[in-house]
């Protein structure tokens, strides 16, 4: 019986939590709450919810409880839906929790980044079961594995808050969590149709996201879930452009973990430099459009 | 309406904290503390909900040491009615946090906890859920907007792709995002004029039953700084080297 069970947000989220279970050691079923199945992650058995949307914290975790009831490790991939609603679960099994876990030292011991990401954390689970939400880029999806078992099971979701509407931004462009290269702006892109042809022509060109400085959120160029840093998204990419970013210590803490980091920013002072693999020092608005033009295939 | 606003004393967020040498620790001597920035957001917008639905009382509660009458005396001068410091010395971890606070809850019988999505210094975003799970309350977490109609309340937070609406009945757990609003100003002689209001010392409900420990604290590997280039051209020419295009 495993002892490990990944509650599965997305269906890609499998791989890199199969990652988290081998460097435990443990073997892990998988829950996935919606989507099509995915294989090759090595569970020895996969539950599906099989939900049309994900309903409120509220109304999935005390099914969720039950069904996490005999595992030891319930884990999922860092999100702010997986933060809400794994933190219910925590509170409904009275168990441990730890958020945005980037490496496992053993069967109780790991770290996790605190104080937007200045520091790193060693923490010891006291109390099973224990709850965990983990930085996906932390951890490899292993090698290939055979098909596991499918088994549909039914949640019955209680009502509490009621979703009264949704609006979910839609585009062509890739998750800003999951893409390969991101284009990130920040607030000399002046307004949003600036920000969305300069900042967005050059991610469109490299098939990549597009992400924001909190600054240029808070002045309105660009919408709130573009966020990168402490508050918002955390990203790795193979490659992550910053474009008019002075580079603050909680826009670093969203961008460590990216491969290759591009500055292009016309202060040679800005603290950005400090921490990137490429500078250019350059305006923007010369830099970004010739950038695009040489790239687009 | 009462509104029940947790807040954590933390070191400030734009300062560097350090791990202490043996990694025992971290060293803030020297620096300031202030109210957790997202804990503030929540103060202000029960001080806003106040001055839009009137009759309305705010407690603010804080666990740890006699420091906290520092932050605790701020949210009282933003606007809080009444203050509880819970004196402890003990270490909490979050789900103690939210046992305790479960406590107070049903001691105080508030219609709403309005508290900060996570603290700036553990990053952990677990309190408010853990409580209202606790308290088997609805909840909405990362909170941009709030808007209470009697006994239920119209909640609109972010979500990974966008934002959404959720309806709740109080009494509810809400938990504040950046964006919900821009605390107000409050200059020295505002701190100081709201020490005529009350501030009560009281022990913790609960002892605290810890199911993480911190072992210790060590500085994340550098990033050095790498190479600058002069062109766009370069550029391009160096990001290929790397593989990254």
């Amino acid at each position: 019986m495993a002892e490990l069970l990944a509650i599965c947000f997305k269906a890609h989220e499998a791989f890199p939590l199969a990652g988290l279970a081998a460097k435990l050691g443990k073997s892990f079923d998988l829950l996935l709450l919606t989507g099509a199945v995915p294989q090759g992650h090595g569970a020895e058995r996969i539950f599906t919810a099989e939900l049309q949307e994900i309903p409120p914290a509220d109304g999935i975790g005390s099914p969720l409880a039950t069904f996490s009831k005999p595992y030891r490790y319930i884990v999922a991939a860092s999100s702010m839906q997986s933060k809400d609603v794994l933190g219910r679960l925590a509170g409904l099994l009275d168990a441990s929790m730890i958020t945005d876990v980037i490496s496992v030292d053993s069967a109780t011991q790991f770290k996790r980044p605190i104080l937007a990401g200045a520091v790193i954390a060693v923490v010891e689970v006291l109390e099973f079961p224990v709850v965990i939400t983990a930085r996906t880029a932390g951890f490899a999806a292993p090698e290939s594995q055979p098909d596991s078992p499918v088994e549909a099971i039914s949640v019955a979701v209680a009502t509490m808050s009621r979703l009264v509407s949704r609006n979910a931004r839609s585009g062509s462009r890739p998750d800003l969590t999951q893409a390969r290269v991101v284009v990130t702006g920040g607030r000399p892109l002046k307004n949003s149709a600036t920000f969305e042809s300069v900042i967005g022509g050059l991610a469109d060109a490299l098939g990549g996201a597009v992400g924001a400085t909190r600054a240029a959120v808070d002045s309105g160029i660009a919408p709130n879930e573009l966020q990168v840093g402490q508050t918002g998204k955390i990203v790795a990419p193979d490659l992550y452009i910053a474009a008019g970013v002075s580079g603050s210590t909680q826009h670093m803490a969203g961008i460590k973990d990216s491969k290759l980091i591009v500055a292009i920013n016309k202060d040679p002072e800005a603290p950005i430099f400090e921490v990137a693999d490429l500078g250019l020092v350059a305006d923007l608005f010369d830099a970004l459009p010739e950038l695009q033009k040489k790239l687009t295939p | 309406m009462r509104i029940l606003v947790p807040l954590k004393r933390v070191v400030d967020p734009y300062a560097k904290v350090k791990p202490l040498g043996d990694g025992s620790g971290l060293s803030t001597q020297g620096l300031k503390f202030e109210i957790n920035p997202f804990d503030e957001i929540a103060i202000e917008e029960s001080v806003r909900l106040r001055e839009k639905l009137g009759n309305t009382e705010i407690i603010v509660i804080s666990i740890g040491s006699p420091e906290c009458e520092e932050q605790l005396r701020k949210a009282l001068a933003m606007g809080a009615d009444q203050a509880i410091l819970v004196e402890t010395t003990d270490i909490f971890d979050s789900p103690s946090v939210a046992d305790e606070l479960n406590a107070w809850v049903l001691k105080l019988e508030p219609n709403l906890v309005l508290m900060g999505k996570q603290a700036t210094d553990d990053d952990c975003n677990q309190v408010g859920q853990m409580l209202a799970a606790k308290l088997n309350w609805p909840q909405a977490t990362f909170a941009s907007k709030i808007e209470v109609n009697g006994s239920q309340v119209l909640v609109t937070r972010e979500t990974d792709t966008g934002d959404e609406v959720l309806q709740l009945d109080l009494p509810a757990v809400i938990t504040a995002d950046l964006r919900l609003n821009e605390p107000r100003y409050i200059a020295l002689p505002g701190i100081i004029k709201a020490r005529s209001k009350p501030l009560d010392c009281q022990a913790p409900l609960a002892t605290p039953r810890l199911r993480t420990r911190i072992l210790s604290y060590c500085e994340p590997p550098p990033r050095i700084a790498g190479q600058k280039v002069d062109s766009v051209d370069a550029l391009i020419l160096a990001i290929k080297a790397r593989g990254a295009l």
